[in-house]
């Protein structure tokens, strides 16, 4: 019970901080609003196959920017005093939390100002919409983990990228393969479904391995 | 100079393999020709390179449990030479590919933007990106135990994600490679018995050789840190 008070203590602070620093938000929000900007610029009339693509950069991008903040922010002396108050578990689940709450923002942004540009080649607008929420949550899983990592070394951002994009390609080439499902190409009977099954037990694999990992880089 | 018995091992292992993988007898296929012998060599280095990058983690796990320094010093080992082993990997590789999926009409290098969309190239490209990272992970932090813990926590993060990749990717791309199902050169259907005879020594002496290297590495890395160990 503990526990539980603590992490809602946690991703309410976590979400508190996100709205009253406002200039991270709007920085972050910019920078879709740029980048999506750019890419409509360059690109013009983008085939069904190259949106696809980009839109999944995009994310990629997004979700480095969006989650590293989350580690790097946090300056030396609120690590200590939050080392005194919680435990690891509770403390990277909360983190894990807030970041897909985080995450799933800027996804319906990066959604909604995507296809304002660039179009809208789908088919079923909504279940793109779903699987490109189910790719936010994996994505803003693996790099919490990994911006937990990076955030214990120098040149944080970068190294962030090196680290986890070995990691995301498995789960980016899921995730661009399920969502040609809302392109109305065919696919195998129940094939999308198991696509699903396997981003959910990544998803769950990551959770475990964070939760199992993350307290040997809590101490300093 | 005195050399324990899976040093000797080795040697004669190796010896078998490289003299036995050129001279003895192999099946005829056209595809092929003799580039068959390639198997002694290239699929070696791919399964050494997995066994060093497997005690390499265990290691890391090792080292998370006890902190003992000794743990670190071997992982950062096993890793490197598994990451070495997993480059001639490619280059040996790369031989076979040029006589078998490289367009015979263009110059080899046309062929490798379609030749790297090979699942098993993937899966491979992703473990050296993967120890790739973990190096300059280990160089960017100062702290020696800090660097340890966090490298080590690295190491088996991005180990036991590799693995489900490396089941999942050849299930979503065509392939050209041998072993489409699992692991190519384990069935025994796929592999002539006369082949066997050497792969399977070949295979052993490969990793023992790595195994060597690593170890002459680590004496030289704990005698360096000899101070602080």
């Amino acid at each position: 019970m503990r526990a539980y008070n603590h992490f809602n203590a946690l991703v309410k602070k976590e979400i508190l901080l996100e709205l009253r620093q406002q200039h991270s938000l709007y920085g972050m929000m910019l920078y879709i609003a740029s980048t999506i900007f750019v890419l409509y610029l360059t690109i013009g009339d983008a085939e069904a196959e190259i949106w696809n693509a980009l839109f999944w950069i995009t994310q990629l991008f997004i979700c480095i920017n969006a989650v590293a903040k989350s580690f790097l922010q946090e300056a030396k002396g609120r690590m200590l005093y939050h080392y005194s108050i919680t435990g690891p578990t509770t403390f990277i689940l909360a983190k894990i939390t807030s970041n897909v709450l985080l995450m799933f923002v800027m996804n319906i942004i990066n959604l909604v100002l995507y296809t304002a540009f660039l179009g809208d080649p789908t088919s079923s607008y909504l279940s793109f919409m779903g699987i490109s929420l189910l790719g936010s949550l994996g994505l803003s899983l693996v790099f919490t983990m990994l911006a937990a990592i990076a955030s214990k070394a120098m040149q944080q951002a970068s190294l962030m990228a090196i680290l986890g994009f070995p990691i995301i390609i498995p789960q980016l080439m899921l995730l661009v393969k399920l969502s040609k499902s809302a392109f109305s190409e065919i696919f195998r009977e129940g094939a999308p479904l198991q696509i699903v099954l396997l981003l959910v037990a990544l998803d769950i694999s990551v959770v475990f391995l964070a939760v199992i990992l993350y307290p040997f880089l809590w101490k300093d | 100079m005195k050399l324990s018995w899976w040093k000797i091992l080795s040697i004669i292992l190796l010896f078998y393999a490289v003299i036995g993988g050129f001279l003895l007898p192999v099946p005829e296929l056209s595809q092929l020709g003799e580039t068959i012998r390639n198997l002694y060599f290239h699929v070696c280095m791919w399964f050494a390179m997995m066994i060093l990058f497997t005690v390499s983690i265990v290691h890391s796990i090792k080292y998370l449990r006890n902190t003992n320094f000794m743990h670190d010093i071997k992982a950062k080992s096993y890793a490197q030479v598994g990451t070495y082993m997993g480059l001639l990997g490619y280059l040996t590789g790369g031989i076979w590919a040029s006589f078998t999926w490289a367009d015979p009409n263009n110059p080899a290098y046309a062929s490798f933007g379609s030749i790297m969309r090979e699942p098993k190239l993937i899966g491979a490209a992703m473990a050296l990106l993967i120890y790739g990272a973990y190096f300059i992970l280990r160089s960017s932090i100062k702290d020696m135990d800090q660097r340890a813990r966090v490298s080590a926590v690295y190491n088996i993060f991005a180990y036991t994600m590799l693995f489900p990749s490396i089941w999942i990717i050849p299930r979503l791309l065509p392939s050209l490679h041998p072993g489409q199902e699992g692991n190519p050169a384990l069935n025994f259907n796929d592999i002539d018995a006369r082949m066997r005879m050497v792969f399977y020594p070949a295979v052993l002496g490969w990793a023992l050789l790595g195994v060597w290297i690593a170890s002459l590495k680590i004496r030289i890395e704990s005698i360096r840190e000899k101070n602080i160990l």
